[in-house]
């Protein structure tokens, strides 16, 4: 069995390891800190650089190239900001990190900021976190009390504060424009890229920084380690460790930290996860998290890696990093894995996604606002026992109307689920319509 | 009156169609040099830009150049190749580049447009029998030019509040909104008094006033001109008419010295609403909505319809022979105004002259607004300068008039729409002399008068006036005056004559034919070829008098 590799989550779970500072500093914290002040902010973006880091919270941008982008010359303030939203459906590995360890956050946060040149960093953690908020606001109490944070850290001529800002209750503040309106305390509409890129006018117009809770932790054991040594870890182009979230119709269900490509889907859930339940077999997989595209157990994936490599796997032998779940045509988003069995009701589980999507749409622009929250009627009427034969290709036409056409990603997360249900389980949706116990025309059953 | 006029055009292809364009703007404006639509909800030109609507998504693509070089690269042909964004962009926040190529027509656009079009129906009412932005709705038009003409829509519509009071004067449907914002910024950015705001989220989304709030400020009615779709109305025209029956009429709007552009809406002889009308120069697309309540002066009760001699009806004949006599055999004077058109004014002066009368005018000044309300609230101060019926601005009172009055240096007096009460002199003054009235609406200085001239209003006759930028803006009559009532110019021009015996002119045209012979700043204008957009005059001669208005939407004061 593949043996973990822990290094964000190193301590998280030793039995008598604890949040408080003083825990954290007998294992080692903020000697990092004190490490990175002896190098000049430069150096640790360089150290980023070599590192490949690409950023834990869904799209896989290169942190280093993010940071690169930050318009300097402004003359404005530069900030940072935690992306600690974490609202996919699937994903909860942040709130390991900051429930159990949130100085290695607030640490790998201030080395951040000393790189970037911020002086003011924000944590936007969801809402639904308020024991995680007041776990944080504690962990940065601690921290200024040592003279972490503050005015002229540890005598570095460095300053820096972190501010815990929650959220709402909304899935939209994840997307970092949303997150930055959100934060200036409007309400979390995306703004559009161009010309609103966060590096150049971001939060408050000035040059912003939005990085997710792990890219952040990262930060640090790359500047421990090596930006050469962090990349060793796991293979080029996909370094480091990554936090996998499995949920759903597995023995073992949790989080589990791996070096990227350091196992297979296979290894993940057969053996890691202890397989699924007796009797079962496997349905489809969602890689990672709920937007993105499901993949069928029986299909096969081939094509060519970007080293141009041909490959040709079963849904067991795709590897578990950036581009493996890319390379078989889905994403591997925030690293939540959702595992379907054959006990799954596959349209039942596509109305329950698109619930959720046509529940947090903003309603900023038409496609997403209009189109999934008619994606979500019709799914439902579907499992309300008024299937039609159209519904299928209708509710495809619908998601391809969405893709592509909205101000941010969000399209594109609730019109890839429904793609790919429709697409690759066609047979069972129109099997619905066949067993359909009401046909009606005017779709609404009460009407009947 | 472009700013863009001097600067160097660029070259972009829309559809392939090679078009030169001021720098700078959009691709939705740019679109329009090349004579093609960007169909658009949510782009206002005079609003931030926030892309919500996503109906104007079209492909866009621009000239190739090898990164690490910079130098272009070529196809076989020779020409650029042109690297095409793979996805539709919004045409509102495209600025447009040199060489850039956008598709208005492709599959791919249709396919975007035909989309949202469907999805911007999905939850709108099918209230179009019934709701009054029918006929001029941008959703009937679009769905007209780039819909699919057909709804797969099978389920139940969102159901929202029909009749929402938001203020005043707008009433709102929620369910047709569309979203687009445009409302609450135009609250944000124009009016300055953010009252609205989105409530709820997803397709539940709500436009409302936020918490202890409401829509009361004198810009509201804005809100429903740019409102692309039936969802904020208008109190006061809400049921009343439907928009096709109506002619619209370019006017003036007499609130103040800025000269606001207008539209008159009128069926049958009715004026039923006012609108802004476009112009960059003056009020871009505003107008307060004190403004378009002044159409209800047309058939108030306090107009006046007929010609009186001592308070017994009289033809407009023997008033006016009755007014040359009184002012021919008295010693005059002449209280006029800056309610009058560059042409009435100009007569006024010739009576003026030949009597040899001072001519009185009286200040209104009041506080502006810093948009469209300046201080002067008289549309057409800068008129009575420019043709010489003063040469001073405005008195406060008439004091002086007065002292004249008192001393019978003066004992008759040709009032222009003035109530004498309200500007210093008394009862038993205006007892004491011969006072000739001519204006619109009763007061207590023409139920004193010994003949009484009635005039038409700004919506009944043609007309110029000059704004406070010196800008010369005609009006057109858009309905018929009272019955047996005749245009001022025709009025005073016939007054004119009975005083000189001369020839006069009693028609704009010929009017325009002295003031531009007479006047350096009106060489070369004929009233016809004033333009819809005003045109500017020489106001050099006047930088030294002491005006008013401060600081509004497109002046700037010289003194300051």
């Amino acid at each position: 069995m593949p043996e973990e590799h822990r290094i964000i989550l190193k301590h998280a779970d030793e039995p008598d390891y604890t949040r408080d500072i003083d825990c954290y500093l007998k294992h080692g914290g903020y000697e990092i800190l004190q490490k990175a002040f002896k190098m000049k902010p430069d150096e640790i973006h360089q150290e980023v650089m070599d590192s490949g880091l690409r950023g834990r919270g869904g799209a896989g941008f290169p942190t280093g190239l993010k940071w690169k982008f930050l318009d300097r010359k402004s003359g404005k303030p530069i900030y940072l900001v935690c992306n600690a939203d974490e609202s996919e459906p699937g994903t909860f590995k942040d709130k390991q990190i900051m429930y159990k360890d949130p100085h290695q956050l607030i640490e790998g946060m201030i080395i951040s900021a000393f790189s970037i040149q911020a002086k003011q960093a924000f944590i936007y953690i969801r809402g639904e976190f308020f024991e995680g908020a007041r776990i944080l606001e504690e962990a940065i109490e601690e921290a200024r009390a040592k003279k972490f944070l503050g005015e002229n850290i540890l005598n570095s001529g460095f300053s820096c504060d972190i501010v815990v800002h929650r959220g709402a209750g909304a899935y939209i503040c994840g997307e970092e424009t949303g997150l930055i309106e959100s934060l200036e305390g409007k309400r979390p509409y995306p703004r559009i890229k161009p010309p609103y890129f966060p590096a150049v006018l971001g939060l408050y117009q000035s040059p912003t920084i939005v990085n997710n809770v792990e890219t952040l932790c990262n930060v640090k054991h790359i500047v421990e380690m090596t930006g050469k040594e962090f990349s060793k870890i796991g293979s080029p182009g996909n370094t480091g460790t990554r936090i996998w979230c499995v949920s759903g119709h597995v023995q073992k269900p949790g989080y589990y930290e791996f070096p990227c490509g350091g196992l297979t889907m296979g290894e993940m859930i057969n053996e890691v996860c202890g397989g699924l339940m007796p009797g079962r077999k496997l349905k489809a997989i969602i890689p990672g998290g709920s937007s993105a595209k499901v993949l069928r157990a029986d299909e096969r994936f081939k094509g060519k890696l970007k080293d141009g490599s041909e490959f040709d796997w079963g849904i067991w032998d795709i590897p578990l990093d950036f581009d493996g779940p890319a390379a078989a045509g889905s994403m591997s988003g925030s690293g939540g894995i959702i595992i379907m069995d054959d006990s799954t009701d596959i349209v039942q589980a596509l109305s329950n996604i698109t619930a959720f999507y046509a529940h947090e749409s903003c309603g900023q622009c038409t496609p997403c606002r209009e189109g999934v929250q008619w994606m979500r009627k019709i799914s439902k009427r579907m499992c309300g026992g008024d299937a039609r034969e159209e519904d299928a290709d209708l509710l495809l036409s619908i998601a391809n109307q969405i893709e592509g056409r909205t101000i941010c990603a969000f399209g594109e997360a609730a019109a890839w689920p429904v793609q790919s249900f429709v697409d690759k389980f066609k047979d069972e949706f129109k099997a619905y319509a066949e067993t359909s116990p009401v046909s009606s025309e005017s779709g609404d059953k009460q009407l009947v | 009156m472009s700013d863009n006029g001097d600067q160097e055009l660029v070259e972009i292809f829309v559809d392939d169609q090679s078009v030169k364009v001021p720098p700078g703007i959009n691709a939705i404006e740019a679109a329009k040099f090349a004579g093609k639509e960007i169909p658009h909800y949510c782009y206002h030109p005079k609003l931030s830009v926030v892309g919500n609507c996503r109906m104007c998504l079209m492909e866009m693509g621009t000239p190739m150049r090898d990164r690490e070089t910079g130098t272009p690269i070529m196809e076989e042909d020779g020409s650029q190749k042109i690297g095409w964004i793979p996805k539709p962009v919004i045409g509102c926040s495209t600025t447009i580049s040199p060489g850039m190529h956008i598709k208005t027509e492709s599959n791919l656009v249709k396919d975007c447009q035909e989309g949202v079009m469907e999805f911007l129906l999905v939850n709108h009412p099918l209230d179009c029998p019934i709701c009054d932005q029918a006929g001029e709705c941008s959703l009937q038009e679009f769905a007209m030019d780039y819909g699919r003409g057909y709804s797969r829509y099978t389920e139940r519509k969102n159901v929202k509040p029909k009749r929402t009071r938001l203020g005043p004067r707008v009433t709102l449907d929620d369910e047709r909104c569309i979203l687009c914002s445009r409302c609450i910024r135009f609250g944000q950015e124009i009016a300055e008094e953010d009252v609205l705001g989105f409530i709820e989220r997803g397709s539940f989304s709500t436009l409302a006033c936020h918490p202890n709030h409401e829509l009361d400020h004198n810009y509201s009615l804005n809100t429903v001109d740019i409102c692309p779709v039936g969802a904020l109305t208008s109190t006061d025209f809400r049921f009343k008419m439907r928009v096709w029956f109506l002619k619209e009429t370019p006017s003036i709007c007499t609130e103040s010295s800025v000269g606001t552009n207008t539209l008159v809406w009128s069926r049958e002889g009715k004026i039923h609403r006012i609108t802004p009308r476009r112009n960059d120069a003056v009020n871009d697309t505003w107008m307060t909505d004190s403004g378009r309540e002044y159409y209800k002066r047309v058939e108030a009760e306090s107009r006046l319809n007929q010609f009186q001699i001592n308070g017994n009806t009289a033809d407009a004949g023997a008033a006016i022979q009755e007014a040359a006599r009184l002012l021919d055999s008295g010693r005059s004077a002449i209280v006029a105004s800056g309610q009058q058109s560059v042409e009435e004014q100009y007569l006024t002066k010739k009576i003026a002259d030949h009597l040899n009368a001072p001519v009185y005018m009286a200040r209104h000044w009041e506080k502006g607004d810093g948009l469209l309300l300046s201080e002067d609230r008289m549309p057409n101060t800068r008129g009575a300068l420019l043709t010489q019926l003063t040469t001073k601005l405005p008195q406060e009172t008439l004091s002086e008039l007065g002292e004249k009055m008192n001393s019978g240096e003066i004992d008759t007096l040709l009032v222009v729409g003035e109530n004498l009460i309200d500007l210093g002199i008394s009862n038993e003054q205006i007892n004491k002399a011969n006072v000739l009235f001519l204006g619109t609406q009763s007061n207590s200085t023409s139920e004193e008068a010994n003949v009484l001239l009635p005039g038409l209003t700004v919506f009944e006759k043609n007309g110029s006036f000059v704004n406070l930028n010196f800008i010369l803006q005609k009006f057109q009559q858009a309905v018929p005056g009272p019955a047996g009532l005749i245009p001022d110019i025709m009025l005073l021009g016939k007054l004119l004559h009975r005083l000189t015996g001369n020839e006069t002119p009693t028609n704009i045209n010929s009017v325009w034919e002295e003031l531009s012979s007479k006047y350096p700043e009106f060489t070369g204008i004929s009233f016809a070829n004033i333009p819809t957009e005003g045109q500017e005059l020489d106001g050099a001669n006047y930088t030294q008098l002491d005006f008013p208005e401060t600081k509004s939407l497109k002046f700037n004061p010289v003194n300051s």
